[in-house]
């Protein structure tokens, strides 16, 4: 090699300079990773306008989630198979204007809870009493999760569980019980499901259900007769569950009309949701897969197309398991949030956070995935996530769930995981193939992310500064104004742990408002209907939800914050039925109570 | 991965003008296959995350050995095997940020340049860079080999096309002896460790193992010269790959290349001088 002896030693120190490039960034991006601080309650308060307390005892709430215990088949991976279950959704399922939370237990003979809301700042179980409690009974598989939703239109919220096993239905009696009308609703016998949601794709004023399968229907994880149930790939498996689309008949039955809709997949479903992404005035349909690439079918009403490809959301596969829209930048376009996995040095996929491309609209609307940019993308194991606003600033902000399998801190999993997911199709679609557990962790013990967003494009972790620190194997993340107080309040469901209820206290000076949309024309529950926010210069929209993030569902109430003293102009409501309400001037701090005009 | 495949070019045929227009120069054949792979990889599979960052990595890769070579070489050096440390960066680098593409490229053809003992440079340039990475930035880069799918058709494809042109290129031996240890240790450690023999043979199944033994450990820049010296080599890859594995490592086999790749080279230039010193002093006896 020639060049000077000065060229060698100065490419030697450019060289040493690469090698330190990455420790530097790594400064950089913990400098601008968050506030990791734990400070008291006034100082996050003054610092980040909110804090939250887990006040679950306090309110009576002592759940405690049970995994399913499968076939024996499967016990030496049984941490992994069985890692999924505990969901919550919020209803007010006996229309007392509070709030009520249901949460799943996986264990055969385990039983649910509907906890009722006192109105005094606790919670009573009714499960039991209302018949909505024993519903994992040996044969009937297990629950995964609930979403809730009026497909009669008698003005109480129904129940469809979503289960490893018989799917069930429950009509509510006038929030006085539950009757379970799975067979008059021409349910399957068999679905191995954890996402689910209402909506109305057709605008006929009554709700459609889609349920997404994640094992295949003709599995009973309980009576295997063969141990080839895994997916046969980690990033294009096709061998999951089918999907249905089960279709309103309006006399309490239903029709599955997927197929014949434009909806095929057998991808490993784990999250769902609805939400008009093109102004068509239809629900579009996104669902997050595992093993593979996340789908978006377009909803012309009449027939469903599958865009993920042309959209550019199904390009990269991953391993999605949660679904959440959020107009994030107040620009009345929602932002989809993927949660996927992210382990140091192992595997890094980074969650998704897509966003419409400037420029782009309609059928031609197409997303980036701009989660580094927006300081979203790592979140360990990330399950479920949900936007709202936490301190009433008028910015949506995240808080995600996360953690897969806590078991020995200090043995891990992960090199054998790595080994099988990067075998043949023949290799890991066997279960007996993949090494025993023996007790250790897969990316267990993690902390949550509770991402503030500054409204300029940059989400900030606040998650211990504001009092979360638990590390429980979090799935399910709900968001409701559980005590009516103007502040949106966090439920979390974790696998083999506790149900946590975050009590949120937001700086007094943010103001809000709260609406509450009753369908006419359209279907009860309001689920589709849109919401935009005008106030000073900005605006914000977003729609009732059938359902969302991972195996959850929020409160059907729409929660806006605005910041200090707004000027709200208006509101406008745009219904399933197509119908557009305006609403000039509309009170802040106050719930309103809307219902689709005639 | 190799970026020397392309280095022990055949002398041109004077003649064969003709001929030569229709005859692939061996330099061309690695980069060739491994655009090929990367094609119907990314055509059938979508293996990409994105256009752009491999498209980064290999641009930063050229611009890199264009400069450099220029620099200390005093000429324009040809693009090939830059292009094949480049793509290998692109294809076994998975990072959801552009800039580990960049900077992996940039170590992995600067460390041709600067880390040389006695004019050789001892470490596979694309082994070095990903293994600096993977330990430098693990919150940011992995390389777990899931981006192919896993299935068999494409691995199919890869082994005849690496295996005819490995065999060419008379380097076949190299890449028979790493699999068939392999295969040997994973029985063994599925012995040792109660572990299915399915999950320990799993990895060698995998299309990004493939891209390892066709490529990186048949480097000839970076293996040692005699035959039989490369099986004892890629035999103790094969080897320390098995420790490693033992201690679940998850990098197991670039891990091993890094080490025992290099202190190979390190024995064969000590062997190299010492013969020399020895030739001097009997010629001058």
């Amino acid at each position: 090699m020639k060049g000077s002896r000065i060229a060698r030693v100065l490419l030697a120190i450019f060289f040493v300079g690469l090698l330190a490039v990455p420790i530097v960034v790594k400064r950089l991006s913990a400098r601008r990773a968050g506030d990791k601080s734990i400070v008291d309650a006034s100082t996050a308060l003054a610092r980040h306008g909110f804090y939250l307390q887990e006040v679950s005892h306090a309110a009576g709430i002592n759940f405690v989630h049970q995994a399913p215990v499968l076939d024996p088949k499967l016990d030496r991976i049984m941490p992994e198979v069985a890692s999924m279950g505990a969901s919550v959704s919020i209803v007010d399922f006996d229309r007392d204007g509070w709030p009520d939370i249901y949460v799943t237990n996986s264990a055969i003979g385990s039983k649910n809870a509907l906890y009722r809301n006192m109105g005094d700042g606790t919670f009573k179980d009714v499960a039991e009493e209302l018949g909505i409690a024993d519903v994992n009974q040996a044969g009937t598989g297990v629950s995964t999760g609930a979403v809730w939703g009026d497909y009669d239109n008698d003005g109480y919220e129904d129940l469809f569980l979503i289960k490893w096993g018989r799917p069930e239905l429950y009509h509510n009696d006038h929030g006085h019980g539950f009757r379970r009308v799975s067979d008059q609703a021409g349910l399957p016998p068999w679905i191995n499901a954890n996402s689910a949601i209402w909506f109305d794709y057709d605008g006929d004023g009554l709700l459609d259900l889609f349920v997404a399968g994640y094992y295949a229907e003709d599995i009973d994880l309980w009576h295997l007769n063969t141990t080839r149930i895994m997916p046969d790939s980690f990033e294009y498996a096709k061998n999951g569950g089918r999907k249905y689309l089960f279709h309103n008949l309006g006399n309490g039955k239903f029709k599955d009309v997927s197929e014949k809709l434009g909806i095929e997949s057998h991808r490993w479903t784990l999250a769902a949701a609805a939400a008009d992404l093109r102004g068509s005035g239809h629900p579009d349909l996104f669902v997050a897969n595992d093993y593979g690439v996340s789908e978006l079918y377009f909803n012309d009403g009449k027939r469903f197309r599958e865009v993920g490809l042309q959209t550019g959301v199904g390009f990269a596969p991953k391993s999605g398991m949660n679904a959440a829209f959020g107009d994030i930048l107040n620009q009345g376009r929602y932002a989809v949030y993927v949660s996927n996995i992210s382990e140091d040095g192992i595997l890094i996929q980074g969650n998704n956070l897509w966003m419409p491309k400037a420029g782009t609209a309609g059928d031609a609307i197409q997303y980036e995935n701009l989660a580094r940019d927006f300081g979203v993308e790592l979140g360990g194991w990330s399950f479920g996530a949900q936007f709202g606003d936490l301190n009433n600033d008028g910015t949506l902000d995240l808080y995600l769930a996360n953690g897969y399998i806590s078991l020995d801190r200090n043995r891990s999993y992960w090199y054998d995981f790595s080994k099988v997911a990067g075998g043949n199709s023949t290799i890991i679609g066997d279960a007996k193939n993949w090494p025993a557990f023996e007790g250790r962790s897969l990316s267990g013990y993690q902390t949550k992310r509770v991402w503030l967003n500054d409204g300029a494009g940059k989400f900030i972790d606040v998650a211990q500064a504001v009092g979360v620190s638990d590390t429980y194997d979090g799935r399910s993340v709900a968001l409701a104004d559980l005590w009516n107080r103007g502040v949106l309040d966090v439920v979390v469901a974790n696998q083999k742990g506790p149900l946590l209820v975050y009590k949120n206290t937001v700086t007094p000076a943010n103001e809000w408002m709260e609406l509450e949309l009753e369908g006419t024309a359209s279907n009860r529950s309001a689920i589709g209907a849109q919401v935009t926010l005008f106030w000073n210069g900005q605006k914000q929209v977003q729609e009732v939800s059938g359902g969302s993030g991972f195996a959850a569902q929020n409160d059907r109430r729409l929660h806006f914050g605005f910041g200090q003293n707004p000027r709200v102009e208006k509101a406008i409501i745009r219904w399933p039925s197509g119908k557009l309400q305006t609403i000039d001037q509309p009170a802040t701090r106050q719930l309103h109570k809307i219902k689709e005009p005639a | 991965m190799s970026q020397q495949l392309t280095a022990p070019v055949m002398p041109p045929q004077a003649p064969a003008k003709r001929t030569s227009l229709f005859s692939l120069d061996n330099r061309y054949i690695a980069p060739a296959f491994i655009t090929c792979i990367l094609l119907a990889g990314h055509l059938s599979f979508g293996i990409l995350e994105s256009y752009q960052k491999t498209l980064l990595a290999i641009v930063t890769a050229i611009a890199f050995e264009l400069v450099l070579g220029r620099i200390f070489f005093h000429k324009w050096l040809h693009p090939a095997s830059a292009y094949i440390s480049g793509i290998s960066v692109g294809i076994l680098v998975r990072s959801p940020a552009f800039w580990p593409y960049a900077l992996c490229a940039a170590i992995s053809i600067t460390s041709k340049y600067v880390l040389r003992v006695k004019d050789r440079h001892i470490w596979n340039p694309s082994n070095f860079g990903i293994s600096a990475m993977l330990f430098l930035a693990p919150e940011t880069v992995a390389t777990l080999s899931i981006q192919w799918g896993n299935y068999l058709w494409p691995m199919i494809v890869i082994w005849i096309l690496g295996s005819v042109i490995i065999a060419r290129l008379h380097r076949f031996h190299i890449t028979g002896i790493y699999v068939a240890s392999f295969l040997a240790f994973a029985f063994l450690r599925s012995w040792m460790t109660g572990s299915p023999w399915q999950s320990e043979v799993a990895p060698i199944t995998g299309p990004m193992y493939q891209l390892f033994i066709f490529f990186m450990i048949t480097d000839p820049k970076t293996t040692v010269r005699s035959k039989r010296g490369q099986c004892i080599v890629v035999f103790l890859v094969a080897l320390l790959e098995m420790v490693l594995r033992l201690r679940q490592i998850v990098y197991a086999p670039f891990y091993a290349l890094f080490i025992v790749g290099p202190a190979a080279m390190l024995i064969e230039i000590w062997l190299d001088t010492r013969r020399a010193n020895s030739a001097r002093v009997a010629a001058a006896a």
